[in-house]
């Protein structure tokens, strides 16, 4: 037995994109541009050799995988600062991926409402692309996406095609505007009231910081959108991503293995979940 | 009934021819109390303690241990898995410890198998030891069930006088009682002696637990919001050492840490604690069990809930060495005792 689920595989960066001042978008090639093989909403545990590891969601939808993966990191620990001082040509240790991502199959020939809250975006883009690679096989999609001001918006370039498209309806706010946002102001639930749905036949699904859980789910809850039919991408601390060394259990829940998607009725009793 | 005798002047020369082909690890005297630690000398090893302060954990999940060797050297990083195993005796498991074994091979095995713990575990052979009077007051393995073992060791030893009997409980350990000592068959007389020895132990055990443990998982699940755990967060001191010493705590941390030259790294997995203030803090600063009472609850719910639903097997075994270890009086059977009054 030499195998080990702990022994990074080490991925050559092969872009280095500035998304905002804390965000970067990492893309990432495994040895012989092997594909990574995720789901949308899985995550891979990132590594610096010397620094440490820590849990990041895939980005990049399996349908656009050309050999590589994108991460999306904001800078805001010891793992990620390094990860920003990395330039394309460096190494990545990569383990995964893990956890249960969204379950698309379930979702085909529904009408889909996102709603990304700032950096929450980053594992929801990956499900987002992948439906629409396959438009056909999906009903309405709707997003509604907020962050706290306009530089802080993730994939701009994205956005503004998902604005032109008219297979989506797209709604962006953010919490304080400056002297550029001519935009929607207000925190994300105030996009809600703009769109009506369908609620039997609508899959939502939201990510974001943990602040915003209640607020967007109670939304979604109001428009009559069933529990079983709410998506929510769950961040926790973790050391292993596979269900042992204990950092993510969510009370009973382990947020490595059991999700890190969960539906609201998996975790609405969990009191530890929001 | 596959039963053999040892007499205990047998003991010494068993170990002995043991060390020659096994890292021995069994309990030794450190001051007044006793450790599981590797015996060089049978003389060392002490088969009369009441209880170790550390679980014989140790010796299938280090304190620390090097899961990886990662080479810096080339182009790429290189990580090679390194698995430090090498052929054990734990000799002199009580069976409160035998329990906790058998729930951490069922967390190492689950979904995603841990070559590190496996590899460590498949090559240690467990000789237990029936209890026949209790550690102290602390202990409460007979209300958890853990009070004797009828699976989970390759051989069991039980005193009944001047000789042990040898229950045989797998076939490497049958080989290994072949290879490894002189013993002889059971004979009518033995059996009674153990059955004398077996039915004289139980009365000496008392319950402390003031219902069935059977009734945990259940008495905690109306118990979420209940006083007792914002009065144990005033009084945990969130040192860790409650889940350091126990048996069925397995949580760890990784660590990677680049050599003096640059040139390689290792990677290093160290016991954790849920008691420790940043165990659930995310680089961003929340911290999703920032109390310390909702830290306490999280470890009583795993070991009286939440272990043995998911793997089947107690997740407490009733050692007692939490209660002992705490330095601030901590108590699990008082806890699980004032849950139940109060329901």
């Amino acid at each position: 037995m030499s195998e080990s689920i702990y022994a990074p595989e080490y991925a050559r960066l092969v872009e280095v994109r500035p998304l905002t001042e804390l965000e970067k978008l990492f893309t990432i090639e495994l040895p012989g541009g092997r594909s990574l093989g995720h789901e949308p909403g899985q995550f891979v545990m990132v590594s610096v050799p010397g620094v440490g590891e820590a849990p990041i969601s895939v980005t990049s939808s399996p349908s656009r995988s050309n050999g590589t993966f994108e991460l999306c990191v904001r800078r805001v620990g010891d793992v990620t600062n390094a990860l920003h001082r990395m330039e394309p040509g460096a190494y990545v240790g990569i383990r995964g991926p893990f956890g249960h991502g969204f379950p698309i199959e379930q979702m085909r020939g529904k009408d889909l409402l996102f709603a990304p809250g700032g950096l929450g975006l980053a594992p929801l883009r990956s499900l987002i692309n992948q439906v629409l690679d396959e438009r056909g096989s999906f009903g309405r999609v709707i997003i509604l996406y907020g962050a706290k001001r306009p530089s802080e918006l993730l994939f701009r370039d994205e956005l503004e095609e998902w604005a032109a498209r008219d297979d989506v309806e797209f709604h962006v706010t953010v919490d304080r505007g400056d002297e550029t946002w001519e935009g929607h102001i207000g925190v994300i639930t105030t996009l809600f009231p703009l769109v009506t749905v369908d609620p039997r036949n609508t899959v939502a699904v939201t990510c974001g910081p943990p602040i915003m859980y209640r607020f967007v789910i109670m939304e979604m809850l109001g428009k009559g959108i069933p529990e079983t039919q709410i998506y929510l991408s769950l961040e926790r601390r973790m050391k292993c991503g596979v269900g042992k060394c204990g950092h993510c259990q969510i009370n009973d829940l382990y947020c490595c293995q059991d999700g890190p998607v969960f539906t609201y009725a998996q975790i609405k009793n969990v009191p530890e979940a929001l | 009934m596959r039963l053999r005798i040892l007499p205990k002047e047998e003991v010494p020369r068993m170990l002995k021819a043991l060390l020659g082909a096994y890292r021995v690890v069994g309990p030794r005297a450190k001051g007044p109390k006793f450790v599981f630690g590797p015996i060089e000398d049978p003389a060392e090893i002490r088969l009369d303690y009441d209880i170790t302060i550390l679980p014989p954990k140790v010796a299938l999940q280090p304190p620390q241990e090097r899961v990886a060797h990662i080479s810096l050297e080339g182009e790429a990083p290189v990580a090679e898995p390194v698995i430090e195993a090498e052929p054990t005796v734990l000799f002199g498991v009580h069976t409160c410890d035998v329990h906790a074994i058998r729930l951490l091979d069922r967390a190492f095995t689950a979904d995603y198998p841990d070559s590190h713990y496996l590899e460590r575990r498949r090559q240690t052979l467990i000789v237990s030891m029936e209890c026949l009077t209790p550690c102290d007051e602390h202990s409460f393995c007979k209300d958890m069930g853990t009070l004797t073992a009828d699976e989970g060791y390759d051989l069991h030893l039980t005193d009944i006088g001047d000789a042990y009997t040898v229950h045989i409980g797998t076939e490497a350990g049958e080989a290994l009682l072949e290879r490894y000592a002189t013993t002889r068959v059971a004979t009518d007389e033995d059996v009674r002696r153990l059955n004398e020895v077996l039915s004289a132990k139980w009365p000496r055990f008392t319950h402390r637990l003031n219902f069935d443990a059977a009734e945990l998982p259940a008495m905690l699940a109306t118990a979420y919001d209940h006083p007792i755990w914002a009065e144990l967060g005033e009084r945990c001191l969130s040192c860790g050492s409650c889940t350091n010493v126990c048996p069925t705590c397995y949580c760890f941390n990784m660590l990677d840490t680049v050599s003096l030259t640059l040139r390689e790294a290792i990677r290093v997995r160290r016991w954790d604690s849920c008691q420790l203030d940043e165990f659930a803090r995310v680089a961003g600063g929340e911290n999703f069990r920032e109390a310390r009472a909702a830290r306490q609850r999280h470890r009583f719910f795993r070991k009286g809930k939440w272990l043995r639903e998911r793997f089947d097997t107690t997740g407490c075994v009733g050692c007692g060495r939490c209660i002992r270890t705490c330095l601030v009086h901590i108590n699990i059977v008082d806890v699980f005792n004032t849950i139940h009054g109060s329901a």
